[in-house]
């Protein structure tokens, strides 16, 4: 008996064990400048390779979400605004765009790609402001990755051919697209680029809260020399974006969004003769197994979830860990949590930034009590939030089970639940009890297993042993509710050709 | 939470009383500065090195073991490792018979760090996993493990004899092994990147990885030491250059 009583003791005091991170040895702020950022008062709408006024006169305000300040004003457009849009890409579509030789369209592209670099701190900066997410983010992924789009489809342009092989590849006309505000700029290449490299013309509808770096992007356009109405580029919210759906003159559509939305989309679209493509939601399944690499695969959840403050489609915001390590591993990624940043977003230091809206904030935060009041269990570090602005701690929801609503709908937000599993077939089965299936991860030693769980999962896009890589040669897109056809790679040309034979 | 070494194999007596010194005062034109944490030296210069800092903190650590190779028999390490202590010496550095760990026989390396400590007596124990020689961060891991179960209250990257001696990845396996221990066991345990930091930029990213990995706790010389004298000049100058907002030349910094 007295020997039991010891053991317990020692197991309390063992559990009891935390490591200290609230240091005495604290970082001082690296904000990067933004003195050199040039940001107009007033954003015209860029139609015709001009920036132009909107026909109603109607701006609106876009503003830093880490502040609550105005950057600046941009139009919105209306169904007047894009119909002129849509007859500038036709004309250039007809009469330059289709008829240049496929070389001229890659010289193009190339020449906005090296633009895109050249400028890439500035665009950086806009980014960060705009959105509210981490300069080393933007700095590191989006810009560069973006500029990598262009230099990716600018390869194919005179290369379609091989790209179709035995097939001819047709462009296709004037393509509509409606961007999301998560990834402002990078989304706007993945649309733009693949669109003019196989011969179309562009309408682009940026996000309303995320306007400005698809702005510095019609510059880089005019600097390149572009043709007139080649890319021309609305802004707005969602009426502007409706309008543009539903203008007959419209050849395709690419949206990427949310789920409900798509949905209406795609409703819009019926009993017309427009092609589509659609990103949407997602709630994707990180699954941690008892032999993986323990340390990284919390590297890679904090990334799978907390990346862009979570504000990802395909987030590894469902994570599935082996009853055998849940209690290592919780802890783990609980220590991990203790030391994550949470602030400014221009600091280089920083980790997680600005909730995008206030919406966006409001939302995520009515999932923060849904959880509570499910019966699930909260844990947040105690990191300090600045004053001003929209900020959420990152958050983990343990005690979860598959029925909750954090477990199965969108959060869009730095909130994970963890649920645990005992068996393959077990974690198997959940993962795959979702109507999502964008993406996922899998985390394990063995390649074997890598291999027989990944083609088990129904997800557009799977990792293993890492998570939200991304590359523009590899295609992206989901199953089920997540969206239809697919972007980058040779698959990303498919929706932006007919091929004849 | 930085140590000076001299373990050539042309050291004297001159030379190790010049090291001690420094450590004691490592800028004389800076009398505030602290000392530093200890003084790594071969056995026979144990006695020399404690008689030369008698009446300081730093402390004498003695390089035991048949360093660096490790290549002898279990009772000549032994009998090294008594004689050290014997002489004065505060901390004993050991390192591991690589080959033998190499060889997959795990139970002759543990049981040689437990034979070891048991020598050592009050002394503290650091081992070393030439981490160089190991080859793969698995490896890395494992040997960890294997030394502190085995009794180290230390581990430390390399000899400096070695390349590559520490760097950032393999420290932060090691940091990571000695967190997972603390929390299995209740254990804290030391840890000494050691060769290669040569400046204090690069020391403090692993400061970084200090404080993110095991927190407040270990951000002391008790628990974190730098094996890497070429650093300390680095340190002089830049606490110089914060004083007088400008570099000087390495001219005005003592080597020894």
């Amino acid at each position: 008996m007295k020997k039991k009583q010891k053991m317990q003791k020692k197991a309390e005091i063992k559990s009891a064990l935390k490591i200290n991170f609230s240091t005495d040895w604290k970082y001082d702020p690296a904000p990067e400048s933004a003195d050199h950022i040039k940001l107009e008062k007033k954003y015209d709408l860029f139609i015709n390779g001009k920036f132009v006024a909107p026909k109603k006169g109607k701006y609106f305000e876009t503003i830093n979400p880490a502040k609550e300040t105005k950057l600046a004003e941009v139009a919105e457009g209306t169904e007047e605004d894009i119909d002129t849009a849509v007859r500038a890409a036709r004309s250039a579509y007809e009469k330059i765009w289709s008829k240049i030789s496929a070389r001229e369209r890659g010289k193009y592209l190339f020449r906005i790609a090296r633009i895109m670099q050249e400028k890439a701190r500035e665009l950086a900066v806009i980014e960060s402001l705009d959105s509210g997410k981490p300069i080393r983010e933007s700095k590191t992924v989006d810009i560069p990755l973006a500029a990598a789009h262009f230099f990716y489809n600018a390869g194919w342009a005179d290369k379609l051919d091989y790209a179709f092989p035995g097939r001819k590849a047709h462009s296709i006309g004037v393509a509509g697209q409606i961007i999301p505000w998560n990834f402002p700029l990078l989304m706007a290449a993945w649309k733009i680029a693949p669109a003019l490299a196989a011969g179309n013309t562009v309408v682009l509808k940026p996000a309303e809260t995320t306007p400005l770096t698809a702005l510095k992007l019609a510059e880089i356009f005019q600097q390149a020399d572009l043709p007139p109405g080649v890319v021309n580029i609305v802004t707005g919210a969602g009426a502007t974006g409706a309008a543009l759906t539903r203008h007959p003159d419209i050849d395709k559509i690419a949206f990427t969004g949310s789920t409900d939305i798509g949905k209406l989309i795609m409703k819009s679209l019926v009993g017309t003769n427009k092609k589509y493509t659609l990103e949407l939601g997602g709630k994707s399944a990180n699954i941690i197994f008892e032999d993986a690499a323990l340390d990284q695969a919390v590297e890679g959840i904090i990334n799978g979830i907390f990346f862009n403050q979570g504000h990802v489609c395909c987030a590894g915001s469902r994570l599935y860990v082996q009853e055998s390590i849940a209690k290592n591993l919780i802890r783990k990624l609980k220590d991990r949590m203790e030391t994550l940043i949470v602030g400014d977003p221009l600091d280089k230091n920083t980790d997680i930034g600005a909730i995008n809206s206030k919406a966006q904030l409001e939302k995520i935060q009515s999932y923060l009590t849904i959880g509570i009041e499910e019966g699930a269990q909260r844990f947040q570090p105690a990191c300090d939030l600045p004053k001003s602005g929209y900020w959420c701690r990152p958050t983990l929801f343990t005690d979860v089970a598959q029925s909750h609503r954090i477990a199965q709908e969108e959060i869009f937000g730095p909130v994970l639940s963890v649920q645990t599993f005992r068996t393959v077939e077990e974690v198997i089965e959940k993962a795959n009890n979702t109507p999502y299936g964008l993406a996922g991860g899998v985390w394990t030693d063995k390649g074997a297993k890598v291999f027989s769980i990944t083609s088990q999962i129904r997800a557009g896009v799977l990792w293993a042993n890492t998570y939200n890589k991304f590359d523009p040669t590899a295609p992206f897109g989901g199953y089920k509710e997540s969206g239809m056809g697919r972007e980058g790679g040779v698959h990303g040309l498919y929706p932006y050709v007919e091929l004849a034979s | 939470m930085l140590d000076l070494t001299t373990l050539d194999a042309k050291d004297t007596d001159g030379k190790v009383k010049q090291l001690c010194r420094k450590a004691i005062r490592p800028h004389d034109s800076l009398p505030d500065l602290p000392s530093v944490a200890a003084v790594c030296v071969y056995p026979n210069f144990v006695s020399t090195a404690k008689e030369a800092l008698s009446g300081s903190s730093v402390k004498v650590a003695a390089v035991a073991t048949a360093f660096p190779s490790g290549m002898s028999t279990l009772k000549v390490k032994l009998r090294e490792t008594k004689w050290a202590v014997n002489q004065g010496a505060d901390e004993i550095d050991m390192v591991i018979s690589r080959g033998k760990f190499l060889a997959g026989e795990y139970d002759f390396v543990s049981d040689e760090i437990a034979a070891v400590k048991e020598e050592c007596g009050p002394a503290h124990l650091k081992v070393i996993l030439e981490t160089g020689e190991l080859s793969t961060l698995d490896n890395i891991r494992k040997a960890s493990d294997l030394a502190m179960e085995a009794g180290a209250d230390f581990i430390k990257t390399s000899t400096g004899k070695i390349q590559p001696a520490a760097t950032l990845p393999v420290t932060l396996v090691m940091l990571e092994a000695i967190r997972d221990f603390y929390y299995r066991t209740g254990k804290k345990i030391g840890m000494k990147p050691a060769g290669g930091i040569a400046t204090a930029k690069l020391a403090l990213q692993y400061l970084v990885m200090v404080r993110e990995t095991l927190g407040q706790e270990w951000l002391s010389p008790d628990w974190f030491r730098f094996g890497a004298s070429v650093l300390a000049n680095d340190l002089l100058r830049q606490i110089v250059k914060e004083q007088t907002g400008v570099y000087q030349s390495f001219d005005y910094f003592t080597k020894d």
